[in-house]
């Protein structure tokens, strides 16, 4: 792959601003290594799931939020007027807290979905992308023989897992995740974080996690949103062991959460 | 499929559903400007205090007039929203206060079964157990054939009504020793008071534009009485024979009538979406303050 | 919130309450409320029965199937059957929801997607407004400006172009000509009443779609419609389908307009353009000049016939839904 100091993904002074009163998240200038993970923390209402979602866009959709700021993918601002939010969404992809397959798709059909939006209808190209992304999220193996069932009749584990396969399909520069595990068990918690760690290979990872350990079990760079703002940021190893600001020290000690 | 593409096909498919919808409001747009640009010419003086009388009168010219239809209107839905109210209330808060019970999942099956039935079969049913055993038609079977009617849409709207109401009133009640009854009637009721009164609105508006059962059961006179015992004419139902009839001059007195049907209906219409408007911000208003609560704890 | 069992304290929770909580007046309170609440039972059980045993003479001299499937009814002749209303109903009813769906769908998905708030609420208003007016004063302006309109720009042409171009379209669409009352226009008539219903519910469907099934799509580079089309539509889809059913089961009892514009022939509707008649048509038609007992008998029959098909739709309409549910397992 490409070096991984390369940076991937920035953004610069970038803030999101509500009813054009209060900042869900202020001024915030990060940068994205390529094929590294980076995990942003901190307590609830911090503003980090408000920045992640800025960073494919999807403000776009609430008219009481007003993007401020920057975003360049590969040094193009997603946000510039001649940008088209539907072509920036193929290149950064999303995973929800709550699985979300489509129920009434088959499995098959929910890997495929991005697919076929494009067009692609030829079925040599679909089943090779739905089983390279299906073993991608270490799903091929429990559900290959039955691809034509429902998206709904999976374990949340499994179903979780048949999301990020789905957007992998479509085969973004980044992907995006909010809080992926919050809803699983620990078992399917583990395997997720797993497929984190192998993914970064393919692809550049940003994670919102309200779990430190998982921070620091996953990510190679961390960042500690509080408030509004962003805090820290640093080597996840340097973060955690040496933190910087009295605000991340505090959160990092338990002091509140 | 490349980009542009698939926002044209997005465009062409919305522009269909704004097609669609016109589709569907011009024809209301439509019905309405006829009933009122027709019926306001037919209202004078004469059409609210003359009788009907025999078709002789209208070919005549002799002044005629749906007073009788009007007045029996008026009188024979009171009649059936008295006979209901107190069944559909009582079926409401059954659903609402009792759902324990097992009656209350019956009632609740019956209830929205009841709201799908069609109205000429409740004429039907009061026919046989009115009319047959009391010699005839009568404003009396009409009532009660209305009541038929309003009983499921009182106790479906109350029962609504009842279940938004806050847990809290009951349990503030209860902890202060009141007997259930006490609770529900004089905490619960009062509470939920604006909804079931729009409830029963809704209900005694619905009723009130039904022609087929009374058609059945108060079968219609074209003299004025008030006599309940005997068959008494009312507005949706004399409509329906005035449309039918050959006679140039009773057309145009149902030109009349549709047009305050139509004014009844619209004015119900908007009483109850303007009190629904002001519950939900009244309940707004309580879930911001149960909020505000829990955030204190 | 609180689901709305919650909201209600539970009998067991009464009934653990210390003695001088719970007085004499509970007892009296609970028993009156079942006694009045007997009576939705009474009516609606009641209803079948009292049906039945008032057609019980015209079932005994006919039987049960033979005037299910009878095709003549003359009351002179003391015959009856029910086939051609049963018939006219189907259609009639079929036919508005065919007519209905696309666009009922149509301003569904208008209202819940597209429009701004205020034209939304405007349009809500319009299509609930249709909904309450009520079948007589839709049936008189159907009559009056409707039917003839209908049959001087519609039928009369197409008929005339029949003759001379499609002499095999004769025989549906009327030999002798469309008459003003006819089959064709009942049920548009009929399409326009029940669209609000099916409007109301598809609307319901698709608002209960969580917003995280939409912005999965929007996440995966969908455009607006391609959302709807991904997203939305499938998942509403068993909602719209009971929402069709159940409009289905309303138009078939729907009365008035139709009885005022159906043209109330007693003869199987073999043609489009003819007249025909329902059975809620015929009930309202004959019963007020019904003579013989086998007459009245027999329009009892017809309405206990209708009574058992609304219930078997509504029944229909809930089986599906739960089963369309079910097939998902979401």
């Amino acid at each position: 792959m490409s070096d991984s100091t390369e940076i991937r993904m920035e953004t610069k002074g970038l803030g999101v601003l509500y009813n054009k009163t209060h900042y869900g998240v202020r001024n915030v200038s990060l940068q994205f290594y390529n094929n590294q993970v980076t995990a942003f923390i901190g307590p609830s209402g911090c503003g980090k799931t408000t920045f992640l979602r800025a960073l494919n866009r999807m403000h776009d959709l609430s008219p009481e939020a007003q993007v401020e700021g920057q975003v360049l993918l590969d040094s193009e601002d997603i946000y510039a007027p001649q940008v088209d939010a539907v072509v920036v969404r193929r290149k950064i992809g999303m995973v929800f807290q709550k699985p979300t397959p489509f129920p009434t798709k088959s499995i098959y059909d929910n890997v495929a979905a991005g697919l076929y939006l494009v067009g692609i209808r030829k079925r040599e190209i679909l089943d090779e992308v739905v089983e390279r992304s299906l073993r991608n999220a270490a799903l091929w193996d429990e559900v290959k023989d039955r691809l034509n069932h429902p998206g709904g009749s999976l374990s949340g584990g499994q179903q979780q897992r048949l999301s990020i396969a789905r957007a992998l399909a479509v085969e973004p520069e980044v992907l995006l995740m909010d809080e992926p595990t919050s809803s699983l068990d620990p078992n399917s918690t583990r395997s997720v974080e797993e497929l984190i760690r192998q993914l970064k290979d393919k692809v550049t990872i940003i994670i919102v996690t309200h779990n430190m350990q998982q921070a620091i079990r996953v990510s190679d760079y961390t960042a500690f949103f509080y408030t509004g703002d962003m805090v820290e940021f640093g080597l996840t190893k340097e973060l955690f062991e040496n933190p910087k600001h009295p605000k991340t020290q505090e959160y990092l000690s338990g002091a509140f959460s | 499929m490349n980009l542009q593409l698939r926002y044209f096909r997005g465009n062409l498919l919305q522009w269909g559903t704004v097609f669609l919808t016109a589709l569907v409001v011009v024809p209301l747009l439509i019905i309405i400007l006829f009933i009122v640009v027709n019926g306001f010419s037919a209202l004078n003086l004469d059409f609210f205090t003359q009788e009907l009388g025999s078709p002789a009168r209208a070919i005549q010219g002799t002044p005629t007039g749906l007073v009788a239809s009007i007045v029996g209107t008026i009188i024979i839905d009171t009649i059936g929203l008295a006979i209901a109210l107190p069944f559909g209330l009582a079926t409401g808060i059954l659903m609402s206060e009792f759902p324990e019970h097992p009656f209350a999942s019956i009632a609740r099956i019956l209830v929205s079964t009841l709201n799908g039935m069609p109205a000429v079969l409740m004429g039907l049913m009061a026919y046989a157990l009115v009319v047959k055993n009391t010699g005839g038609f009568s404003a009396f079977s009409g009532a009660v054939a209305l009541s038929f009617i309003m009983i499921p849409i009182i106790a479906r709207t109350t029962e609504s009504v009842l279940r938004i109401t806050p847990w809290v009133l009951r349990e503030v009640g209860l902890s202060l020793g009141l007997p259930r009854w006490r609770v529900t009637f004089s905490l619960v009721i009062p509470a939920a008071r604006a909804g079931i009164i729009t409830g029963i609105l809704i209900a005694f508006a619905r009723a009130a534009g039904e022609a087929a059962p009374l058609l059945l059961t108060s079968f219609g006179n074209n003299y004025l009485t008030l006599d309940i015992s005997e068959p008494m004419d009312s507005l949706p139902q004399r409509l329906y024979s005035l449309a039918i009839s050959p006679y140039k001059q009773w057309h145009v007195l149902g030109w009349g009538g549709a047009i305050i049907l139509l004014l009844f209906v619209i004015i119900t219409f908007f009483i109850g979406k303007m009190v629904n408007k002001q519950l939900e911000k009244n309940s707004a208003r309580l879930i911001n303050i149960k909020q505000e609560e829990k955030g204190n704890e | 919130m609180s689901s709305p069992q919650d909201n209600v304290v539970s009998g067991k929770q009464v009934s653990q309450l210390p003695a001088i909580y719970r007085k004499p007046g509970d007892t009296v309170f609970k028993f009156l409320i079942l006694f009045m609440s007997g009576v939705i039972i009474f009516l609606a059980l009641g209803m079948g029965v009292i049906l039945w045993i008032e057609g019980a003479p015209t079932f005994s001299k006919f039987g049960y199937w033979d005037f299910l499937v009878g095709t003549k009814w003359d009351p002179i002749a003391q015959i009856h059957g029910a086939l051609p209303f049963i018939i006219g109903t189907f259609v009639t009813s079929l036919g508005a929801i065919i007519l209905a769906i696309i666009p009922a769908i149509g301003v569904a998905i208008f209202v819940s997607e597209f429009a701004p708030k205020w034209l939304a609420e405007l349009i809500n208003y319009t299509v609930d407004l249709l909904a309450a007016i009520p079948s007589v004063v839709i049936g008189l302006w159907a009559i009056f400006n409707f039917a003839p309109v209908m049959r001087e720009f519609l039928l009369d042409p197409i008929f005339l172009w029949a003759e001379e171009n499609a002499n095999w379209l004769l025989p549906f669409i009327g030999p002798n000509g469309p008459s003003t009352y006819n089959l064709f226009s009942a049920t548009i008539i009929l399409a326009l009443m029940i669209v609000p219903y099916t409007v109301a519910l598809a609307r319901d469907a698709i608002n209960l779609v969580p917003r995280e099934q939409r912005e999965a799509a929007w996440a995966l580079g969908a455009t607006r419609w391609e959302v709807l089309e991904m997203a939305v539509l499938p998942y509403a889809t068993s909602g719209i389908i009971a929402g069709v059913l159940l409009s289905l089961a309303r138009a078939l009892g729907e009365t008035m307009a139709v009885a005022m514009l159906i043209g109330n022939s007693n003869r199987l509707p073999l043609t489009l353009f003819g007249p025909a008649a329902t059975m809620p048509s015929l009930i309202i038609n004959e019963f007020r000049e019904a003579v013989e007992e086998i007459h009245l008998t027999s329009l009892m029959a017809v309405g206990f016939y209708l009574f058992v098909i609304t219930i078997v739709m509504n029944l229909l309409a809930t089986y599906i839904q739960k089963r369309l549910i079910k097939g998902r397992t979401l």
